[in-house]
């Protein structure tokens, strides 16, 4: 029970970075892997914050516009410099692993196990038995869906519109009289965002900063995208982003179900990019991009 | 009114492949005016095209519309007053969104692309009355995906929501090569309908002597980066294909091909 629970939580947890990556890979097509840095930009601004006493639910919203700047960034390189769209990805990436450090004065590890956190808190802690036990994954479930839904009616309004129309039909943006490249560092902005948000998420229910956490999360996100979108798609009527939420949790009990076997934590990254090879034969999707 | 001032245009400048393409060519487009432009490849339909949108750089020369400088204007402001049709008909349209979308979107045009509703509910009928006018039965399928519509179906969408929102100028780019000679025609008979109903001012690049010599009510010939005919009024309404072809041949003739 408590290792589904635990695949649950991560899965919402990595949720809304994959809802990001979800923009920028199948919205705008563009791979953008500063998401990389930005998840961990997203604990650094938190678990800073929290230590210096902002209230955590804050921080949430800071981490937020902190992702949302780093994305107008890349978003900035690749349209305003005209720096093709993988390399301002990993020009914003690299630099912010030392923007990340100096969040966290030099610090590589921060716990912030003693503080107040969104998961404990003199709130959570008065709540009766069965509702504490499951008290993070209902507020992780809390965040998600706010998130989903803020999302869903974003891309109803005439903004979302065009950032679905920028990806699909750059030309069309341009007819309409609106310039494509803002709408991208829009969509960057956004996505990225959601990253940090995802990243602040991440460090107050494990409870510490790490600059490594990164790592292999555009691996992560694309893997729950592409689950998501093809596999969940099939049945039915089902919104893409609810269908990247699920792709998420089944991602994560995948990796995690491998690890059940026996397999060491070090060979995770090998899995995780392994497991995302297999997915990319499995759906095709590499047809579109290889030549 | 549009103004094309000493345009100059080159390609590969600076490298053993140069071409000048434009030399000083001037052109002045009144208002209400249709004007067909016909030529061989290669002789600058497209690249004139291109020019007035600001979709390529130019070297030499001014555009101006309605006495207004717009030559430093990017291609994106330049849309507000302009309304473009291309040869490739997914181009006008967005193949993953629906065909309600397509047009909601082509009627928020110059109104700010803001937090409001995407569809304004209470517009959906008129934009039903405006596919109904096609008669290709769009207006029932308000929630199909315009990918899967045919070249013809969706060329018929971009010519309408290109003309929806109050346009200055209609640009139209080859728009019915990609078509069967019966959507073609199809096409053609509601460009003709759109631009007299709006009286729009309308630029038509064709292969099609026939369309060229039917419609509009003026003509150009356009060879190497000149006009080497240009007729308006009675003597464009005397024009037949025959001498479009004539002139085409001496023009061949010329190069020694």
């Amino acid at each position: 029970m408590s290792i589904i629970l635990g695949v649950i939580n991560e899965g919402l947890i990595y949720a809304l970075m994959a809802l990001g990556v979800y923009i920028t890979y199948s919205i705008l097509d563009f791979p953008d892997l500063s998401v990389d840095s930005t998840f961990p930009l997203g604990a650094a601004v938190a678990a800073t914050m929290i230590l210096a006493g902002v209230p955590p639910f804050l921080t949430l919203f800071i981490a937020f516009a902190a992702g949302a700047l780093a994305g107008t960034a890349t978003g900035l390189i690749h349209v305003k410099l005209k720096v093709r769209d993988l390399l301002s990805g990993i020009i914003v990436m690299t630099a912010l692993y030392s923007i990340n450090l100096s969040i966290t004065d030099n610090k590589a590890n921060l716990p912030i196990f003693s503080q107040e956190t969104i998961f404990e808190n003199a709130f959570i802690d008065g709540l009766a038995k069965p509702l504490s036990e499951y008290s993070t994954v209902i507020i992780l479930l809390l965040i998600v869906l706010v998130v989903k839904i803020l999302l869903d009616l974003y891309m109803k309004t005439r903004s979302g519109y065009l950032l679905r129309a920028v990806g699909d039909n750059e030309t069309l943006v341009t007819s309409l009289a609106k310039d494509k490249g803002s709408v991208k560092i829009l969509g960057l902005a956004l996505a990225n965002g959601l990253a940090a948000l995802s990243g602040a998420v991440y460090c107050q229910q494990k409870g510490f900063f790490e600059i490594s956490i990164g790592t292999g999360t555009i691996v992560m996100g694309l893997a729950s995208v592409i689950i998501g979108t093809k596999v969940f798609s099939r049945f039915g009527k089902i919104k893409a982003t609810t269908a990247v939420i699920l792709g998420t949790i089944v991602y994560k009990a995948c990796i995690s179900a491998a690890m059940a076997m026996g397999l060491k934590t070090l060979y995770m990254k090998l899995i995780t990019s392994l497991f995302f090879l297999i997915i990319l034969v499995v759906s095709e999707n590499r047809k579109k991009k290889v030549r | 009114m549009l103004e094309l001032k000493h345009i100059e245009k080159y390609y590969n400048q600076g490298t053993v492949n140069e071409m000048c393409l434009f030399d000083d060519f001037s052109l002045t487009i009144n208002q209400g005016e249709f004007v067909s432009v016909v030529g061989s490849n290669g002789s600058g339909k497209t690249s004139m095209l291109n020019l007035i949108c600001g979709s390529i750089p130019l070297d030499g020369g001014r555009i101006l519309i309605n006495g207004k400088d717009i030559t430093k204007m990017p291609e994106f402001k330049r849309q507000r007053t302009i309304g473009r049709v291309y040869q490739n008909p997914a181009v006008g349209t967005c193949p993953n969104m629906t065909i309600l979308e397509n047009m909601s979107m082509a009627d928020t045009k110059g109104k700010p692309f803001n937090l409001r509703w995407g569809t304004d509910r209470q517009r959906i009928t008129h934009y039903r009355e405006l596919l109904s006018s096609l008669g290709l039965g769009l207006e029932d399928k308000l929630d199909v995906k315009v990918g899967v519509l045919s070249g013809g179906q969706r060329q018929a969408m971009a010519l309408l929501m290109s003309t929806m929102t109050p346009i200055e100028f209609l640009i139209l780019d080859e728009h019915t090569a990609a078509l069967d000679p019966k959507t073609a025609e199809t096409i053609m008979e509601l460009t003709g309908k759109i631009v007299k109903e709006k009286n729009l001012t309308a630029i038509m690049v064709t292969h099609n002597l026939r369309y060229a010599v039917e419609y509009g009510n003026r003509l150009l010939m356009m060879h190497q980066g000149q006009t080497v005919l240009d007729c308006s009024g009675d003597e464009k309404t005397s024009l037949r294909v025959e001498d479009l072809l004539e002139q085409f041949n001496a023009i061949s003739i010329e190069c020694g091909n």
